[in-house]
């Protein structure tokens, strides 16, 4: 399918232009979950989106599924309610970094404890973009930011370890550069039965790139070029060598652990006498 | 004819069960009852007390004002939930933990609750069950009957007929 | 068939949540509203429902709100500073018209308070907790029988105005225990249901209402793929912040409420025929009240009870024409004082309104209401 005819088929009749900046990777991002959506041929009525608050959780307004723009933080909670209600629903929870890992932080570990099924996309462009570039917990150590005028002084997390370590079955990342790829990894987390994490690095030229000197959305663009390595070829490195680059595609798998929702139906039938 | 009841002790010494038995001893007999309760954020010890109202008529206002009776298994309980006893109310104690009375002028007994379930029953987790047997053959307030069968409805299975020994051991307390 | 049964109140709300056809709980630990939660996790399986207990009190919020867009009914319990992290999402559910019920068996606070002592300090926190202009309905039971017909009547309302019914409880409902005489098959109880779209979903607008203001409300999955936000919308339910969406969207949350409130608000009357003085009290604090008056009646004083089951939208109605029935209105609460401001506001001193107002951990018995009054009464 040509993207002018998935735009056709899977964005909502009148509601683009979208609201992002001119160089904003979301776009991208967002046109990668549509392609995964595509490529598994997921009916529309089965698709739960929900996003947050923030530049990259507007997505969900655009998007022509059963959709929800929740609260800032909030979209995994709701996901979780979605899901569970209705485990028939594939769920998408499509969030930034401020909104899933500093607000919604707690609601981010816990989902992935559960192992419950549903994948996260989290559109990374280390700044909050809505309110004019705050630091957030993903925005790198000395950037500058409104709220870090001298650099930030704080260590931002790694969010594929962070997942890993709380329970996430599938956890991936890529960069809007590697377009094909991050839509390759987001079906392959959308068909994992599981909790799936795939960490979106995308560019905000205007609220980020700006003040910290980063030239335009090109160059922020070859900057993922540039520093995001196959996890193979990242893994050859040496410490040194591994310094301002990070690994991409599939970082983590795990097979046969159990589901939530699928764990509680089988609660269930215990509680209903083993029939 | 309003009755009100107040137990009290530790916790853990089966108190608001042995309201909540009381209670639905009221309901079997036909009448109605309330049951409340108070407790500190303690599982296990600090001051416990279950309520217990039972009438023939509606009951509105759910907390003991003028206790009939006061049932304390505690030395700190039967200092803290005694202040509102008058000459008319029966104080019931344990005398394996009330070594030092407050001060009433009503009647008396000082029975031993928890003494007998150890030594007769083995186990001190029956005095709650002995106390409600001693409370009912003193007042009357629900039949025999409807005690044990409350009693038999809220144990686990197996213990029944240890329960109902622990019942008529509390009526043997009362003379 | 029916069944009697010595329950607490706590106990009574999970009998009417299933009888409500609740199919989902997501909930957080909080004394003095935890029995739902725990009950709940034991009977939701047995009926094919679910439990989740969630991290934390936002994402309990959270979670029904997601479950309730699948369809379902659902339902949360806390207590006052769980229900303060509800706030941000219940003003979410105002906005964005989810039905579902928020259970708040208050107790002593602000913060820790007293986690075992009764209380009714939230009654403000209920109407005006959360951000913004909005609406919602909060009931308030006074006995166990009620804890279970109002969590039915809770459904029913959520249900057909598409908003969060708050049952505001209190410790001493939620926790003591009396008869209750309840049906042996919940079956035969009628259940109110979601209004869905009678049109085709290319014609579905989310937000598209007809006179009754409240729009119809397809689940997830159901072929009618809309979108939920906490935005402004317009009726597609896509944001639309202009002045004129943003009074059209404001006034038709209100008016779908406050152009029925024959339908939702409800009050109690009790020896109000002949009554020159009246105590106006509600949930446990109604219990003593009930019996001061009856003592006042014996000693001769005309004074009756009004005990709003209703607490939001404020019974401005009743209140009104009780104040050119009596001479005299006290209000009993157990707090610094909140409902009486309501009472103050809809009077504007055409009688002399007083406050017995206790906060103290402890309910005031009959005979301390007895007094005030006899004091206020004169």
């Amino acid at each position: 399918m040509k993207m002018e005819e998935m735009i056709d088929t899977y964005f909502r009749p009148g509601r683009l232009p979208h609201i992002w900046c001119p160089g904003c990777g979301n776009g991208i991002v967002t046109g990668c979950i549509v392609k995964a959506i595509n490529k598994l041929d997921l009916q529309k009525d089965s698709v739960a989106v929900i996003s947050g608050i923030g530049c990259s959780s507007r997505a969900s307004g655009y998007l022509d599924f059963n959709t929800v723009h929740s609260a800032h933080g909030r979209a995994l909670p709701v996901a979780t309610g979605v899901k569970l209600a209705d485990p028939g629903l594939n769920v998408i929870v499509v969030t930034g970094d401020g909104d899933a890992s500093a607000i919604g932080g707690n609601h981010l570990i816990h989902a992935a404890r559960r192992n419950i099924d549903m994948t996260v996309v989290l559109y990374n462009n280390n700044i909050y973009g809505m309110t004019g570039g705050q630091y957030s917990p993903l925005t790198p150590e000395h950037s500058k930011a409104t709220t870090a005028p001298y650099g930030n002084v704080e260590k931002s997390f790694d969010i594929p370890t962070l997942v890993k370590a709380a329970g996430a079955t599938f956890v991936a990342r890529a960069t809007t550069f590697h377009a094909p790829l991050l839509a390759d990894l987001i079906a392959q987390g959308i068909a994992h039965k599981g909790f799936s994490l795939i960490e979106a690095i995308t560019a905000c030229p205007i609220s980020f790139g700006r003040q910290n000197k980063l030239g335009g959305p090109g160059d922020m663009i070859k900057w993922q070029r540039d520093h995001g390595l196959q996890l193979a070829a990242y893994e050859k490195l040496g410490e040194e060598q591994r310094a301002g680059k990070f690994p991409i595609g599939v970082l983590y798998k795990a097979e046969g652990v159990k589901e939530y929702t699928e764990a509680y139906d089988e609660l269930i039938v215990a509680a209903q006498g083993g029939k | 004819m309003k009755k009100e009841l107040r137990l009290s002790g530790t916790g853990g010494q089966g108190l608001i069960l042995a309201g909540i038995i009381l209670a639905e001893a009221a309901l079997l007999d036909g009448k109605l009852a309330i049951q409340s309760q108070s407790y500190g954020p303690e599982a296990r010890g600090g001051s416990s007390k279950s309520e217990v109202i039972i009438s023939d008529k509606a009951i509105h206002f759910p907390k003991v004002t003028k206790p009939n009776l006061l049932l304390a298994m505690s030395q700190e309980a039967s200092k803290k939930y005694s202040e509102d006893l008058t000459a008319e109310s029966i104080l019931v104690t344990d005398s394996l933990f009330v070594q030092t009375l407050p001060a009433h002028s009503g009647k008396v007994y000082e029975l031993p609750i928890t003494h007998t379930a150890k030594e007769v029953l083995g186990k001190a987790l029956f005095a709650n069950i002995i106390a409600l047997g001693a409370i009912v053959k003193l007042t009357g307030i629900v039949s025999e009957e409807s005690l044990i069968n409350a009693v038999l409805n809220r144990v686990p299975k197996g213990t029944e007929e240890l329960n109902k020994k622990a019942i008529q051991l509390g009526m043997d307390l009362i003379k | 068939m029916s069944k009697i049964l010595l329950l607490q109140g706590n106990q009574a709300v999970v009998e009417g949540a299933i009888a409500a056809g609740v199919k989902f709980f997501g909930g957080y630990p909080i004394t003095p509203s935890t029995d739902v939660a725990e009950s709940l996790a034991e009977q939701l399986p047995r009926v094919g429902g679910k439990f989740i207990q969630m991290e934390d009190e936002i994402a309990s919020m959270g979670a029904i709100i997601g479950a309730a867009l699948t369809g379902k009914k659902v339902m949360t319990a806390t207590s006052g500073p769980g229900f303060s992290l509800k706030q941000e999402l219940i003003g979410y559910a105002c906005m964005a018209e989810i039905p579902l019920v928020i259970v708040n068996v208050q107790r002593v606070g602000p913060s820790t308070g007293q986690p075992t002592s009764p209380s009714q300090g939230d009654v403000m926190q209920a109407r005006w907790g959360t951000h913004g202009d909005h609406w919602l309905i909060a009931l308030t039971p006074a006995s166990v029988s009620e804890c279970f017909e109002l969590t039915l009547r809770a459904y029913a309302l959520s249900e057909k105005y598409r908003v969060p019914v708050i049952l505001l409880m209190d410790e001493i409902i939620g926790h003591m225990r009396e008869k209750i005489e309840l049906p042996e098959n919940y079956d035969e109880i009628p259940k109110v249901e979601r209004k869905l779209p009678t049109c085709p979903p290319e014609e579905f607008k989310a937000y598209a209402t007809d006179e009754s203001l409240v729009p119809a409300m397809p689940p997830f999955g159901s072929g009618y793929r809309w979108h939920v936000t906490g935005l402004v919308h317009d009726e597609t339910g896509f944001p639309k912040g202009t002045p004129a969406a943003t009074l059209s969207a404001t006034n038709r949350q209100h008016d779908k409420l406050y152009n029925n409130l024959d339908d939702i608000v409800e009050v109690e009357n009790y020896a109000m025929e002949d009554a020159e003085y009246a105590i106006v009290a509600y949930g446990g604090a109604a219990r003593a009240a009930y019996e001061a008056v009856d003592l006042a009646r014996a000693g001769g004083m005309k004074v009756g009870l009004v005990r709003p089951i209703t607490i939001w939208p404020f019974a401005e109605k009743q209140i009104k024409a009780l104040a050119s029935k009596v001479k005299h209105i006290m209000v009993h609460e157990l707090n610094y004082g909140q409902y009486v401001l309501e009472v103050e506001r809809v009077v504007k001193g055409a009688v002399p309104v007083t406050l017995f107002a206790k906060y103290d951990n402890d309910p005031a018995t009959p005979d301390a209401i007895l007094a005030e009054m006899k004091k206020a009464f004169k």
